[in-house]
């Protein structure tokens, strides 16, 4: 599914960099052992700002929930309408979580609980890559 | 010498388990209510704009406690005003509008947003006050905040307002960053997947029907009380405009919007104002209306790490709201009269009313008590208000109920036990602002 390109902005710009490279890094605060995802300007627990980096995940996660769209705000995926978007929580951390179209799944079969791994889709507008999620095994 | 506008301090707040009985509790009261009237849609004249009809409501409140402008010292208001329409770029302000009221530096102040200073350029017979503070989002935040500033001496007699405008075209749909081939901001992590506002709610709904065991018609009874007891608010947008009720039939067959969301299980934006007067209880003796005591307020924040929160996210907030309110209201769910939690969207309401233990539902019950009797005539109303559902989206009719409930003016919605003490309070299970209602100030 074509989706919207994200501009990266300062903030999360080694995110969206990574993506481009094919990896997939999360926001760790050093100062309390934390990840935290979408990034921010300090650690949501500690709310240390200081020993905020960039930490590599697995790639690899499982399929906690969905839902499935069938009226979307957003114009350029309504042609594809209905379609599913699950929520995926990183092997590293179940409390990381981030939403996927689920390519190869078809609509409203979601195997929730399944394995997923990570791939990275090319947005049509400026070429960045997002995360895209797989079911696997 | 214009007053200084504050936005609420974390101060004011009760946001953390035991902090014991609220020091006020008993000592603030309710003793006015004001509702312009409702529409669809702003038609663009002068008298119908969001400013017209927030000082209509404002006049109304005044006029409903019996005091004078001049008597209201404080101001607790919530800015933002948006149903999910923006005013079209492109598109002038109308000229009466212009010629009607004094501006501020936003043109749009009265159409699209509210600022404390349009309201008191524009109703210069409120002339004494003294204290003026922002809530934002939501008016259970303005009324937690009132509720605070009063009970510490700030305010002795407070106005707290609320409008909504809404204007054409469909709710997001293309505007802002749901137009573009790209996309900045938060949105990038929800809403470039094509996620509707109903999205994140649908979706953990589906986590608690898999966890145990329920599915979506089971929701039909509690989404056809609301209406049912929406069309009983005369105030309300369904009463007034489309006085028509909803079966399960029309609930189970409505379309999808985010399965398992239908269309009923989203409110209906609209436009309309809504004032309160708060008082101290020894103030409120003087008064008009019968005072309502207010016990306890809760503020709950998201604790959430990720892009979505889950169902143990919810659940474990709306468990902590419920212990926060009992705790500093001194009760337990038994002393609950009924719940007026907030609805809308519908398939969250369960986790407000599982965090209360009202009725002793416990985690995983609610949909089986909504199959019991929940109705306004029964041993627990639920949500006798209609909520959002059954009067529009404001986020403000459970207050206006419970209020109205406890002061036994809830005309045809009276609840047939005895009206002693609620509960009410928005908006999501993880990012709420309640309060505790008493018709006895113990």
């Amino acid at each position: 599914m074509p989706k919207q390109s994200p501009v990266p902005e300062e903030l999360d710009k080694p995110f969206w960099e990574a993506c481009n490279e094919g990896r997939l890094v999360i926001q760790h605060c050093k100062t309390c052992d934390t990840l935290q995802h979408p990034p921010k300007e300090a650690c949501s627990k500690c709310e240390s700002g200081e020993n905020l980096e960039w930490r590599e995940m697995s790639g690899r996660g499982k399929i906690y929930c969905y839902g499935v769209m069938y009226d979307s705000p957003v114009i350029t995926l309504a042609v594809d309408q209905p379609f599913n978007v699950a929520v995926i929580q990183l092997e590293e951390d179940p409390g990381i979580n981030m939403l996927s179209h689920l390519p190869g799944t078809p609509v409203d079969q979601v195997p929730v609980g399944a394995n997923v791994q990570v791939e990275f889709e090319t947005t049509p507008a400026t070429g960045q890559k997002v995360p895209e999620w797989r079911v696997v095994g | 010498m214009p007053v200084e506008t504050q936005m609420a301090p974390d101060s004011i707040y009760r946001s953390t388990e035991g902090l014991g009985v609220w020091e006020h509790k008993g000592k603030v009261a309710a003793v006015g209510i004001g509702i312009s009237p409702t529409a669809r849609r702003w038609d663009e004249s002068t008298e119908t704009s969001l400013g017209a009809w927030t000082i209509l409501a404002i006049q109304n409140a005044i006029d409903d406690a019996g005091v004078s402008p001049d008597q209201v010292d404080g101001l607790v208001l919530t800015p933002e005003t948006s149903t999910g329409s923006p005013w079209p770029t492109d598109k002038s302000i109308p000229e009466d509008f212009l010629k009607t009221y004094q501006s501020t530096d936003n043109p749009l102040d009265g159409i699209a947003q509210l600022s404390s200073e349009w309201i008191l350029k524009n109703m210069p017979e409120l002339t004494n006050i003294k204290f003026v503070m922002y809530a934002p989002v939501c008016m259970s935040n303005a009324l937690v905040v009132a509720a605070q500033a009063v009970g510490d001496g700030l305010t002795n007699t407070c106005l707290v307002v609320r409008g909504w405008h809404n204007f054409g075209g469909r709710y997001y749909v293309g505007q802002g960053v749901t137009a573009g081939e790209t996309i900045s901001g938060p949105g990038k992590w929800s809403t470039m997947w094509g996620t509707v506002a109903c999205y994140t709610t649908a979706m953990v709904f589906e986590a608690y029907c898999r966890k145990y065991g329920k599915n979506h018609d089971m929701m039909a009874p509690f989404v056809v009380n609301e209406k049912r007891n929406g069309l009983l608010l005369p105030e309300g947008y369904w009463a007034q405009h489309r006085p028509e009720p909803l079966t399960a039939e029309d609930y189970l067959s409505a379309r999808w919007i985010a399965k398992p969301a239908n269309l009923y299980d989203n409110d209906l934006p609209i436009c309309v104002s809504a004032a309160f007067i708060f008082t101290t209880a020894e103030r409120a003796k003087d008064m008009k209306q019968k005072p309502v005591y207010i016990l306890n307020h809760a503020r709950t924040l998201p604790a959430s790490r990720g892009v979505v929160p889950t169902l143990d996210d919810w659940q474990d907030a709306s468990d902590s709201t419920g212990r926060k309110l009992y705790e500093g209201a001194g009760i337990g769910p038994k002393d609950l009269s009924f719940e007026n939690m907030y609805d809308g969207f519908t398939l969250f309401h369960q986790f407000h009313l599982e965090g209360l233990r009202f009725a002793g539902v416990q985690r995983g019950e609610a949909l089986d008590f909504y199959q019991t009797d929940i109705s306004i005539e029964g041993p627990n109303p639920v949500s006798p208000s209609g909520g959002n559902a059954g009067g529009g989206r404001t986020r403000f009719w459970l207050h206006v109920d419970s209020v109205q409930q406890l002061q036994g003016r809830a005309g045809a919605r009276q609840i047939t036990k005895k009206a002693e003490i609620g509960v009410s309070g928005a908006f999501m299970p993880d990012f709420s602002y309640s309060l505790i209602w008493s018709a006895t100030p113990d």
